[in-house]
């Protein structure tokens, strides 16, 4: 039986249709999918995203074990701030990508995917040094997201001034009584936006405050299905679908979250080899030119041969057509060239494009910058 | 929900309409394109293609998922609703009228006698909600 979130009822309430993700208990849509998608870049939209875990890593070398578990840089950040980052094995595949939250240099936090809670849990008992304490505070913490270009009123009205003028990739924590609930300006759906932790006992109240906050700005319950299309839209990366363990940040495009000046890090000497001979594949960002909808799994040819696959695909609700993430052989994956995608054993036109799919312009959204 | 009682469904959410010509009009229920939500891609069959009954010969597609259109009756598609290429939201907007997938022309109009009626798809319907 997949498990309830806090918000359930709410979502009941709400007539959501539920669909299991990963043994928990979520609203796949509640009206449409095009619907929330585009209450998310036009106006707003609120998430339950109470599945993904929470782990708390603290401790006098609190920092220092965390610089070994991850391949982007924690050294220079500062505390309330927030980073994006792989966590590498030594084969250089990614075991997660994470959202690392730093306190001080003796508490951060990881985010995590849901799928994943255990395997980075274990991964980091695997590798943990001493003066380190691991803790999954995953089932003591629910999570709500407020994203879309009315994100910041709306927070503002419910969780006053200082949440709301936080800067893109900042958070706070607020303690009341024991509970501490941690605010920060991020998002995976390519809006200005909020993430909200809050103990599960707080998650009812949280939501009905946000929805109230929002109903006039046009705030919209927004489901899985609205998560999936906005975050493949901003080019963010699945896991599971367009990273795994066998896929390395090189190969997905995101360079820029492994850091080789750092002195030593997990899957270092693999990565730093793949960077000197070039990678095999690439992650591509593409569209469709011919009518239909590219999805996971389905094959990419060029001449009629084989060179990649999707690994996630869909209807583009903003721009009304069919848009993918896959990895093709790497000399197939300049901007620009031509490409076919087998659907159902036709092949259909494509061509390999910039991502993000969708940019956000800066004279909206993130004008607090 | 509607289920009219002038046409016939099948197991797998399809209706059909005859007009007593050996032709029939087919369609996806009212049912079925709630529960796919929003249509955004149609993927008609060819005019001219035979089929047998059951063979799956179109897909509708939504936001989410790929969904297949089987043939109710054996026979030749002899018109498609071209409409939907632009406008597949008609699928959602008029299931019964408008949105139309394909018409057929039968090759044993016996086969009609398999459909179900709207009484037992309603009921088909209302067993697979939770």
């Amino acid at each position: 039986m997949p498990r309830q979130t806090p918000l359930y009822s709410a979502h009941k309430a709400l007539g959501a249709n539920l669909t299991d993700f990963h043994g928990f208990l979520l609203p796949l849509e509640y009206t449409t999918i095009s619907e929330e998608h585009l209450a998310v870049r036009n106006k707003a939209g609120i998430f339950d995203l109470s599945h993904m875990g929470e782990i708390e890593v603290s401790g006098g070398d609190a920092l220092g074990f965390i610089q070994r578990i991850i391949t982007n840089d924690a050294q220079g950040l500062p505390d309330g701030k927030v980073l994006y980052t792989p966590i590498c094995n030594e084969r250089g595949g990614i075991v997660d990508d994470v959202i690392l939250y730093r306190f001080s240099a003796e508490r951060l936090m990881l985010v995590v995917n849901s799928a994943n809670i255990q395997k980075v849990f274990e991964w980091l008992i695997e590798n943990q040094t001493q003066d380190v304490a691991v803790n999954d505070l995953s089932n003591e913490y629910g999570m709500i997201a407020v994203q879309g270009p009315l994100s910041a009123p709306i927070v503002e009205k419910a969780l006053g001034r200082d949440a709301a003028s936080l800067k893109h990739f900042h958070f706070v924590s607020k303690k009341e009584g024991t509970a501490c609930t941690v605010i920060s300006r991020t998002g995976y759906t390519g809006e200005d936006g909020f993430e909200i932790y809050t103990p599960t006992s707080q998650c009812v109240s949280m939501w009905d405050r946000l929805m109230k906050a929002g109903k006039q700005a046009g705030l919209l319950p927004a489901g899985l299905g609205a998560r999936d299309t906005l975050r493949l839209e901003a080019g963010l990366l699945l896991y599971g679908n367009d990273i795994d363990d066998s896929t390395t940040p090189l190969e997905a495009g995101i360079d820029w979250t492994v850091k080789f000046h750092k002195e030593d890090f997990i899957g270092k000497a693999v990565l730093l080899a793949q960077k000197a001979s070039g990678v095999q594949r690439k992650l591509i960002g593409l569209e469709l030119v011919e009518r239909g909808i590219p999805r996971a799994e389905h094959h990419i040819f060029v001449d009629s041969n084989m060179v990649g696959k999707v690994t996630s695909g869909t209807h583009s609700p903003f721009f009304k057509k069919g848009i993918a993430m896959g990895y093709v052989e790497e000399r197939y994956s300049k901007v620009g060239t031509p490409l076919c995608v087998d659907i159902r054993g036709k092949e259909l036109g494509a061509r390999v494009v910039k991502m993000p799919f969708y940019r956000l312009k800066t004279d909206r959204g993130f004008s607090t910058l | 929900m509607d289920f009219p009682t002038d046409i016939s469904y099948t197991e797998t959410h399809e209706w059909v309409r005859t007009s007593g010509s050996g032709k029939a009009v087919v369609g996806l229920t009212a049912y079925a394109q709630q529960q796919l939500r929003d249509v955004v891609f149609i993927e008609l069959p060819k005019v001219g293609k035979k089929f047998r009954a059951k063979d799956p010969c179109a897909v509708v597609e939504s936001v989410k998922a790929a969904f297949d259109i089987y043939v109710p009756v054996s026979g030749e598609i002899i018109e498609v609703n071209t409409e939907l290429e632009d406008r597949p939201e008609l699928v959602n907007e008029d299931p019964y009228g408008k949105g139309w997938i394909f018409k057929i022309n039968m090759s044993n109009p016996n086969e009609l006698k398999a459909l179900l009626s709207a009484e037992t798809y309603k009921k088909l319907c209302e067993k697979g909600k939770h």
